[in-house]
């Protein structure tokens, strides 16, 4: 199903807001073409993990972090910051448009990066958004405002968008906390579908989103990675004490 | 009624009473300009030179000179103090040098404008040898106007959402991208009120230009950036204050001028602000 080699690898990765140790030695790999979900309580550390691997984190200046961390084998240190966050896209847990029409905002990734053709940026529009699950209900108000859709609608916008600057991996902040059920799950069809394609990291609040979707999943804990397997062994046999209380709700 | 609204009630109509306070003295002010000043406005006050003593004709270089002054201020201040608000909001690092930087800013804007004006005379005049002349007179209003602009530009640029940077840069966009495209159009109608403020400030002010551009009387136009001019704000101080009998309805009508001059551009700012708001649509 999944094939079995690194995207994203972490080694000894710890990340510090000022004093303050939010990831304590996180290895772990992430395969190519997989979901990976990642479920832990508030504060352990999940979104942290997330923004270090596209370099958001360090938009704080308060921010510290050591380790190393692979990107299809190559140190991303030695990456520049606008190639590596055009190949790691991410969903905010908010659905974030810009105040522009449908068709600008999704759009704006290639533009910036010098993608002049009219023709070629029509067709990343039309496409990513029907990777998106979105054209059908917006094909026909491209240019109406981007902040009129709903919110289920501008996720999945946010995920076109992210899409149209042709990443290798998506990461996902939640992208659900503020959507409900049905909105939920046009989202999650369209994960499933782009997992042919993409990378994807799923960090969620909701064990049974996890549960649903990713192919593995990690559990964080107060800055730890406890454990990290396959969804289905992590939701009926999982290894650790602490894993299986989280899942059956005993804390969290 | 219980307390708890009566209390309510009464705060409320203390506020609006207050706030109708504050609406008095400019009216005022209008009332009192354009009933005495109004007779004076002509077509010849309006576009002739001054004659006899300025107590007849028109005030027509007073008004150039206002508006190549406000021309030149513009041309220096708008470019400086916004790009230097960019840099200090979007690049700048959180250290001793910015914090410097961030205070004389603020200190900037407590110097007395007649102070302005003397350090005009001194660096402008004297030293760098423009001579009293138009281009040092805007230099010298161009540095007064510099903090407000720069403390406009900053509050508008901090009220673009964080998140729409950090759209920008999560999908690959350079810092400056980001600033071209997802926040600068955003800022731009905080910037137009800010800057247009400090101007309209800047064209009132009579100290920094005093020993820096403004002439007493000179009944013709400029013929370059190194000439005198007249300009509103002083000969209106001139005709109020330095000839005797002079008219009322001259020194009024001159105010009225001023006043004028100073509503258009708040008027073209306003304009130019609805225009960026309906194309950015937020």
């Amino acid at each position: 199903m999944v094939e079995q080699n690194a995207m994203i690898k972490t080694v000894n990765l710890n990340c510090y807001y000022e004093d303050q140790q939010v990831l304590q030695n996180i290895n772990l790999e992430v395969y190519k073409n997989e979901i990976l979900g990642i479920i832990g309580p508030s504060n352990s550390g999940k979104t942290t993990f997330l923004r270090a691997l596209n370099r958001l984190n360090s938009l704080n200046i308060n921010y510290r972090q050591k380790g190393v961390i692979i990107f299809e084998n190559q140190n991303a240190q030695d990456i520049d910051d606008t190639l590596l966050r055009k190949k790691i896209g991410i969903i905010f847990a908010m659905p974030q448009v810009l105040p522009i029409s449908i068709y600008e905002n999704i759009a704006y990734g290639p533009k910036v990066h010098g993608v002049k053709d009219r023709a070629k940026i029509e067709f990343l529009v039309e496409d990513s958004l029907k990777k998106a699950y979105l054209w059908d209900e917006v094909r026909d108000r491209l240019k109406t405002s981007a902040a009129k859709l709903s919110g289920g609608q501008q996720q999945r916008l946010c995920i076109a968008r992210t899409l149209a600057v042709e990443p290798d991996v998506i990461l996902y902040d939640e992208p659900c906390s503020g959507l409900d059920p049905i909105s939920t799950a046009k989202v999650e069809d369209a994960m499933g579908q782009l997992s042919q394609q993409y990378t994807q990291i799923l960090v969620t609040n909701n064990t049974k989103q996890a549960a649903r979707v990713s192919h593995r999943t990690a559990f964080f804990l107060m800055g730890e990675m406890v454990e990290v397997d396959q969804t289905n062994v992590m939701f009926t046999h999982p290894s650790d004490q602490r894993t299986d209380d989280y899942i059956t709700g005993k804390f969290g | 009624m219980n307390g708890a609204n009566l209390r309510q009630k009464i705060a409320f109509s203390v506020l609006g009473l207050v706030t109708l306070l504050v609406v008095i003295p400019i009216l005022l002010i209008l009332y009192f300009v354009i009933s005495r000043g109004w007779s004076a406005i002509t077509w010849e006050f309006l576009t002739a030179m001054p004659r006899n003593g300025m107590k007849d004709g028109g005030i027509f270089p007073a008004i150039i000179g206002t508006v190549l002054l406000i021309t030149g201020t513009m041309a220096f201040s708008l470019p400086l103090g916004i790009l230097s608000a960019i840099y200090l909001v979007e690049y700048a690092k959180d250290n001793l040098f910015t914090r410097l930087i961030k205070l004389s800013v603020v200190n900037l804007s407590g110097i007395p404008s007649i102070v302005y004006g003397l350090f005009g005379f001194t660096l402008f005049v004297v030293f760098m040898r423009l001579g009293v002349s138009i281009l040092a007179g805007s230099l010298t209003l161009a540095i007064m106007s510099l903090p407000v602009i720069i403390t406009a530009t900053k509050e508008a640029l901090e009220a673009v959402p964080m998140a729409y940077r950090e759209i920008s840069l999560s999908l690959g966009a350079t810092r400056w991208q980001t600033v071209r495209y997802c926040v600068l159009p955003y800022a731009i109608p905080g910037i137009l009120t800010g800057t247009v403020l400090s101007l309209s400030r800047a064209a009132g002010e009579t100290a920094p230009i005093l020993f820096t551009v403004a002439a007493f009387y000179l009944p013709r136009l400029p013929n370059s950036l190194f000439d005198q001019v007249m300009a509103l704000p002083y000969h209106l101080y001139v005709i109020s204050t330095q000839v005797p009998n002079m008219p009322e309805k001259l020194s009024f009508g001159t105010g009225l001028v001023l006043i004028g001059l100073v509503c258009l551009m708040n008027l073209v700012s306003i304009i130019l602000r609805s225009h960026f708001r309906k194309k950015k649509q937020w």
